[in-house]
Order: C-alpha cells, then structure tokens, then sequence
C-alpha cells in the first residue's frame, strides 16, 4: 500500500474527486464505514475551503502509525490570501463568504487532532488526524 | 501526541559508534556460527523453566528457531521492524492459547541469557574485549526484548479492546416491539465509546426495521456527563434526518439537570415520563388508538 | 451529472444518483424551481440514497431548495439519508432543521399525501 496520495484542487469537481480519493485511501487503512463518511465529510469541507478561499491547492492524504496505532492524516495546503483571524474562523457560527460558518469548526470536531498555520498574503496549511477507533 | 518510543535504560557503552558496529558484527557471525547449538539450549531452558506449556516441544522449537533469526537480524541490521511484525503475528497466534505475558517476557530473557553466557565462553579469557561486546550486545538486546513484549502486551491490549466491544453491542439490544416502532432501553454506564456504539446500532436499526418511531429508555442510567449528554441530542437529529422520531423515557432528575445545564434545545426532544407513557405516546404518532385500562373500565360501565 | 427528475402526478421526484458537484446541486436547485412552477407540483421528494456525504454545501443547497420551492408553492422531503451520513451532519451541526426528512421514497410519498389530505379538508 503506498502510504500517500495527492489531490489537486482548482474547481469545485476535484471537491467531489478528493473525497473519493480520500476515502479509498482510509478504507486501505480499516476504518469503519462510520468512520469513512466523517473522514470523506472532513475531507469535503476542506477542499472545499481551498476552492472558496484560494482557488487553488492541494489535498494530500498519509496513512500513519503511532504506538500501535493506525490513522490518516489528511493536509490541506493552498497559497491563498490567508486567514486574517484563525481563531474567529475556528468559532461556530463565524460567517465567511458563501459559508454557514459550520466549515472549520465543524470539521474540528468530527477529527482527533486539528491543527492550522495561516499568513496573510502566503496561505493556509490545516492539517488534521484522525485514529481508528 | 508525542511519539512512544521505547525506552530502554542501559549504561552508555563507553565505545564509538563505528567500534560498536564491528564489535556486532562479530557478535552476529558468531550467533550464526552457533545457531543450531544456541537454539537447542535455549529451547531446553524455556522447557525447563516451565514456560510456554500450552505449546508442543516442536512448536517450541519452531517458534525458538523463527525468534533467534529475527534477532540475530535485528543485532546485524538495527531495525526491529521485522521483528515487530514477527511478535505481532506471534502473539495474535499464541495469546489464543493462553499463554500469559511473563511466559513471553521469560522466554526472551532466557535467549538473552543464554547467548550472553555463550559471549562470556568466547571472551573469557579477554576480559576488555569481552567487556566491550557486551556493552555493544546489552543495549541492542534490551532493545529487542522489550520489543516482543510490548508487541504482545499490545495484542493483548487489542484484543481485549475487542472483547469489550462484543460485549458492549449485547449489553443493548435494539428491539422492534411492534411494526415501525423500536425501543432501546440502556442499562448501566454510558460512557462516550458505549454512546457512539448505542447511535451507530440504532440508525442501522432504524433503516432495517424501516422505523418510525424509537422509544429511548434511560431509566436504567443513573447519571451521565454531559458529553454523552450532547451524544443523545445528536442521536435524536440524526434520527430525525432519517425520518424517524425519537421518545426519550425514563430521565432521572440529575439527567433532567445535566441536559438543563448544558441547554439542551428541549424542542429538539420529546421526552416522556416513563416507559409505558413512551410507548403509548409512540403508538399515538404512528396512528394506532391507545385506550387505557382506566378508559376501558369507563366505557364497560357507561 | 444530472439528476434525474421525474413527474409523478402532482409530485416531482428528484432521485440522485452519484456524487454531485456543488454546480450540480445548484442546478438542480434550479431545475426543481423551473419545473414546479411549470408542472404547478404541491410536493418535492430529493431521493439522496446514493449520496455518500452530505456536506455544509449540500446540507445548505437542500435547505435552500426546500425554501425556494415552498416560496413556489410546493413541500419538499428529503429522503433516503444514510445512517452513517445522518451521523456525521449531526456531528457537523448539520441538522436541517426545518425541512423535512423521511426514511425512503414510499414514506416521502406517505408524508406529501398526509399533507395535502390535511390541506385540503382544512380547507372544506
């Protein structure tokens, strides 16, 4: 099994194709058809983001091991304008643009671990993991 | 989360890296030498020793002769990847049969005594070379053994983590008590894993048994914090997105108080006193008549 | 991809059949709004059976399809969503809240009829 797989993004099909991949590559990993569709949901979201956000970017998916366990961990990376306040964009409820706001904070909760680097005018990487239960 | 790595204390080999590199691979030439010797009289002393009795003395020297390779590879090469994956399938194939994690522990301080006293023949009469060899074997001999014990503890752990699981999914059964109506009555502790699992078995229940309405009963659950508490919520919309509605019975005073307390949308929950009252109320909404046993006595004598 | 559409008596019927871009869900908010208004349906069943997720995007064009077509004259259901996909919306804080949602299309069907049975002898 290759331990990681890219998807670019610039349109709103290659959402549709991230999710897929992505998905495939976290079913290669075991995770349970509950855990699947959070995974693919996550994965839509932010590729989504890249697309509102920055128009381009890219989705890379690694398979990862930790004390005995296994997990994917799913990068989006664009070179976008950036994020001016992350930790407003982390908030429920903050509306951006075509977004309910339920975007990021949303994703946050159905991954373990969240975590985002962004500059004005450089981009924006978010990185998440999530563990097989 | 920060890596695990495994940690093993030994004294720092007062050697440079390069010397102990020579110094283990004249260690592994001659583990290779004496293999068929040094396998022989490990696998006596486990026998000895009284350890892994529930295997056959050819299992034994099956699995003896599979573990000396592995680690006469891991000493040569220095990566115990290998060796992990041999203990994981070691273990998935032994932990079955009841063998207990000091037999495992014993067994591989057994192989490292019995080739650091082999070093000791070789050496002795060499005392600062024989002094050097081991302070290159120690470490990577720790290392190894404490590899194939935590890979078994791990199995171990997985299969219990398993087990649990089986057990956790016939500790709440989903039951059709009529067409389109489920009740799920929980008992005992709902902690966040047992919750998740509760919401995963009723939405696959409520599509099989084309459900319309679910009487949740929590009479049997004497508290809940209030993750599990916002767990039930979300189990109630996501019935609700599947066409089905939810009844929740049976809410202890200080269950009523955690869901006030983090503010539950009450309008997203019908909740009803107890059980009967549920089930009544479940068969108003799919359309049956509920008539009492007070109102039947009442229509008898009118 | 587009979605099927289907007129059945006084009902479209919109049956998904594999994952939508966010265009495709826009025009199929489109199209329900046309055909309503054309075939003056009182009720809209979207069938999302085949849909493996169900986004803030998808939640969201759902909602607005359901507001639209009651602006034009028609209830919208929306059937046929997952366990597994019901689960996650929630988790998202996706939850549709005033839209409605059946099981599958025969309870969708069960559902506009109960509404026009109470409509119409509302009105007698």
């Amino acid at each position: 099994m290759r331990d990681e797989s890219r998807v670019p993004i610039h349109s709103d099909i290659d959402i549709v194709h991230a999710r897929q991949k992505g998905r495939e590559f976290a079913a290669r990993i075991g995770f349970s058809s509950g855990e699947l569709t959070l995974i693919a949901t996550a994965i839509s979201e932010l590729a989504r983001n890249i697309v509102e956000y920055a128009q381009h970017g890219e989705m890379i998916f690694q398979a990862i091991h930790l004390a005995g366990q296994e997990g994917i961990c799913i990068t989006a990376k664009d070179e976008g304008p950036g994020i001016l306040d992350v930790g407003q964009a982390l908030q429920d409820g903050y509306s951006s643009r075509r977004s309910y706001g339920l975007g990021l904070p949303g994703t946050k909760r159905i991954v373990d671990e969240f975590e985002i680097a962004s500059e004005v005018g450089t981009g924006t990487t978010i990185v998440v993991r999530k563990w097989k239960k | 989360m920060a890596k695990k790595e495994i940690d093993v204390v030994t004294p720092v080999p007062q050697v440079s890296s390069e010397a102990t590199t020579a110094l283990l691979r004249e260690l592994v030439a001659h583990l290779r030498q004496n293999r068929t010797q040094l396998r022989e009289e490990w696998a006596r002393r486990i026998t000895e020793a009284q350890l892994l009795t529930a295997m056959t003395k050819e299992e034994i020297f099956a699995e003896a002769t599979s573990v000396y390779d592995n680690y006469v590879e891991v000493l040569e090469s220095g990566s115990i990847e290998a060796l992990q994956a041999y203990a994981r399938n070691l273990s998935e194939r032994i932990i079955p049969r009841g063998v207990e994690t000091q037999e495992v522990v014993g067994v591989v301080l057994l192989l490292r005594d019995v080739l650091a006293r082999s070093l000791f023949k070789k050496y002795q009469s060499n005392f600062d070379l024989l002094n050097r060899v081991l302070d290159a074997y120690e470490p990577a001999a720790n290392r190894i053994a404490t590899t194939v014990s935590v890979g078994f503890v791990q199995e171990r752990e997985r299969i219990i983590r398993q087990q649990q699981e089986a057990i956790r999914e016939l500790s709440t059964p989903v039951l059709q008590v009529r067409e389109r109506l489920l009740i799920l009555p929980i008992i005992g502790v709902i902690d966040p894993q047992r919750s998740r699992q509760l919401t995963e078995q009723l939405l696959r229940g409520i599509r099989a048994n084309r459900a319309k309405v679910v009487v949740i009963d929590i009479t049997g659950v004497p508290t809940i914090d209030s993750k599990v508490a916002n767990h039930l919520v979300q189990t109630v919309e996501a019935s609700r997105l599947m066409g089905a509605t939810v009844i929740v019975t049976g809410l202890s005073s200080e269950i009523a108080q955690t869901l006030v307390t983090i503010g539950v949308d009450l309008g997203k929950m019908k909740t009803v006193g107890d059980l009967q009252g549920g089930i009544e109320e479940a068969e108003r909404l799919l359309g049956y008549k509920v008539i009492t046993s007070g109102e039947t006595s009442q229509l008898l004598s009118a | 991809m587009e979605v099927p559409i289907l007129k059945q008596g006084g009902y479209l019927i919109a049956s998904i059949q594999s994952a939508l871009s966010d265009a495709d869900l826009l025009s199929l908010r489109d199209e329900l709004a046309y055909r309503v208004g054309r075939f003056r349906s009182r009720g809209v069943i979207v069938d999302v059976t085949a849909l493996d997720v169900m986004d803030s995007f998808a939640t969201r064009t759902m909602r607005s399809i359901a507001h639209m077509l009651k602006l034009r004259g028609a209830e919208t259901v929306i059937v046929g969503i997952q366990p597994e996909v019901a689960f996650a919306m929630v988790q998202l804080g996706l939850t549709l809240e005033d839209v409605a949602t059946a099981l599958d299309l025969e309870e969708g069907l069960a559902y506009l009829n109960r509404g026009m049975k109470r409509e119409n002898t509302g009105a007698r």
